[in-house]
């Protein structure tokens, strides 16, 4: 008798049983109000099976693959930590990269988890769903092995601990906080705009490529290992940051203005929230691997450059605030460190000044700018440490109502003046640090009239413990903010003296001699 | 004209609006040209505070600056916000005219920072 073998199912076959050919169109509730929210925002689709899935990856495959990926990573981060691998990176200061990224990225992986959770519920199609539901994994994943990584650290290192309680609290992770915050609040179509395409496809590589490399130039085989792991999923993430994008454009001319205004609001707030970077690759890495302006004219003048060309055919223009990124990427890595070293017991990782052969890397690599507007004030602030007179500016910092950094970039055009922007709303005043966040306050004032600015809520007496009296006579706003931050005493101020610095260096010591 | 879009009524008060403040309101004060101080600072004062009292704080913050010690006060110019004004140190915040969330520019003609880089 002859044995009828069923013929193997075709990868597009498989796909197509395992994702499309199990959503319906319901039938008890109309669709649309199964799907509210993929309507409201003006974006027009007609018809949701014309969306190309980009990568043809279905659940049982995806656990496969990403299961290989973890078992590989865990026995890297096992030899790495078995072997006290923290005492092989290039000098203690390098730690505090990582105090600044555990402060700033997982987090942010968080959100972005649950709202690619929140896209494969309220997207009407079947592709597009199943995607944002394997992006939604992804990003849990790194969340957690980006804290694994780096939770060998916090045995050894101080300011590491209480990064989740400051995460919607300290003042400097209030600009990160509020860009997830904005784009979670918008709908499903500006989400995917923001996170999926201005996030994950133009600015991606500048955020994560810099820390990898940076991982890696300074003996840090956890922290590398962990975003190469990443890295094969951001591949998946920017086709379909990109595919949802061709997506509304071709389903409707009537979506291009809304896209683009979102394609320029969300390549600025992107661009804003990157300043940090910045500081990480100028002052951070004790080992450089090139500066953040070379990196901005590769990753995003170049890149960026040929993406929006490509997108010209669908009619989007490059957004609006391109010229002066390219402006600022000779002055944003050095305002935010100056930014940063003035408030020593204000944030759980150190601030130092430059070696002077780091400053001539900095002159060498910033030739229109370090000499002319940095080094003085660098070189001040050093003779003035070495007088024991260190820079501890004590005041409360001006915030931005849109990207809530804080006020410390200059008026395009003119480094020495400051960027001061104002709008009035329902009688009240609003200030923003550029043309791009007062645009954004102005479009949608109902939102930004709410942002959450920590120093203004420490002096609403919201930072206080419980039963303080704001009216006291004696009540001074913000003298429990180290309670209220939990920031740990031993984690504040200069590099030079910290704790940290003394035993990786007494540690070494042990490590390598007799 | 407003460009948000939403599923329902969507009104609320701003985070800032100065009730919160419990009698006092925002002020801000940058020293230009002296950009080590990275970004303006902020104060919650009553409207009847002297403005002495912003003098004070600004020597708090700014005598670190080896520029303070000489300025010529009679030359400084002061803005609040975009609008040239004089202030009176022996009047109140209401007095010279500053209100909830105004922004103090302050110039010191001639000083422009450490080697004058402008901070």
């Amino acid at each position: 008798m002859d044995m009828k073998v069923a013929k193997k199912l075709g990868l597009k076959e498989r796909y197509s049983l395992m994702t499309r050919d199990l959503a319906w169109d319901t039938t008890y509730q109309p669709m649309d109000k199964v799907f509210p929210q993929t309507t409201y925002e003006g974006i027009k689709i007609h018809d949701w099976d014309k969306w190309e899935d980009p990568f043809r990856l279905t659940m049982d495959a995806y656990w496969k693959y990403q299961s290989e990926k973890e078992r590989k990573l865990y026995a890297i981060l096992d030899g790495f930590n078995q072997n006290n691998g923290h005492l092989s990176v290039t000098d203690a200061r390098y730690i505090n990269v990582l105090k600044l990224f555990l402060g700033s990225t997982p987090p942010l992986e968080l959100m972005a988890a649950r709202g690619f959770s929140m896209m494969g519920r309220q997207m009407n199609g079947a592709g597009p769903r199943v995607a944002c539901q394997m992006q939604a994994v992804d990003e849990y994943r790194h969340f957690q092995t980006q804290i694994h990584s780096i939770s060998n650290y916090n045995k050894y290192y101080n300011g590491m601990d209480e990064f989740a309680h400051q995460q919607s609290r300290m003042w400097y992770l209030s600009d990160g906080k509020s860009f997830f915050d904005d784009a979670i609040t918008a709908g499903p179509f500006e989400f995917m705009v923001a996170i999926g395409f201005a996030f994950e496809y133009v600015l991606t590589n500048i955020l994560f490529v810099p820390f990898i490399s940076g991982a890696a130039y300074n003996g840090d085989m956890a922290a590398m290992t962990v975003g190469f792991s990443a890295q094969s999923d951001e591949a998946r993430h920017m086709t379909l940051g990109l595919e949802c994008i061709k997506f509304m454009l071709e389903q409707d001319p009537d979506n291009l203005p809304i896209v683009q205004r979102w394609i320029d609001k969300w390549t600025w707030r992107g661009t804003r929230k990157l300043a940090s970077v910045g500081m990480m690759m100028d002052y951070m890495l004790p080992k450089r691997i090139m500066s953040f302006k070379e990196a901005w004219e590769m990753y995003v003048e170049e890149n960026g450059g040929a993406l929006f060309k490509d997108l010209a055919r669908y009619g989007i223009t490059i957004p609006k605030c391109f010229s002066q990124t390219i402006e600022e990427k000779e002055h944003v890595s050095h305002q935010s460190w100056i930014g940063f070293y003035m408030k020593p017991q204000a944030t759980p990782f150190h601030t130092w000044i430059p070696t002077p052969d780091e400053m001539d890397w900095l002159s060498e690599k910033y030739p229109n700018t370090f000499d002319k507007y940095y080094r003085p004030v660098l070189e001040f602030f050093d003779a003035q440490e070495k007088a024991g007179n260190r820079f501890d500016n004590k005041t409360a910092p001006m915030n931005c109502q849109v990207c809530v950094s804080t006020m410390k970039f200059n008026e395009p055009g003119d480094p020495m003046e400051m960027c001061f922007r104002e709008s009035i709303y329902k009688g009240e005043k609003f200030h923003t640090c550029s043309d791009h966040c007062k645009e954004i306050f102005d479009n949608e004032p109902e939102k930004y009239s709410q942002t959450f600015i920590s120093s203004h809520q420490v002096l609403q007496g919201n930072c206080e413990p419980d039963g303080t009296d704001v009216n006291a006579p004696d009540f001074k706003p913000g003298q429990n903010m180290l309670d209220y931050w939990k920031l740990d005493k031993r984690a504040l101020g200069d590099f030079n003296g910290s704790e940290d610095q003394k035993n990786f260096a007494a540690w070494r010591e042990q490590a390598t001699k007799n | 004209m407003t460009m948000l879009k939403t599923l329902a009524p969507y009104e609320f008060k701003s985070r800032d609006a100065v009730e919160n403040y419990k009698g006092r309101q925002l002020l801000y004060v940058n020293w230009e040209r002296h950009r080590m101080f990275s970004r303006p600072f902020v104060l919650a004062m009553k409207p009847e505070t002297p403005f002495s009292a912003v003098l004070e704080e600004m020597a708090a913050c700014f005598s670190y600056h080896p520029d303070w010690q000489h300025i010529d006060w009679d030359k400084a110019i002061w803005q609040n916000g975009n609008t040239p004004f004089t202030p009176d140190r022996n009047k109140t915040l209401a007095e010279n005219g500053i209100g909830h969330k105004d922004l103090i520019r302050f110039r010191t003609p001639g000083l422009d920072g450490i080697a004058g880089t402008g901070y």
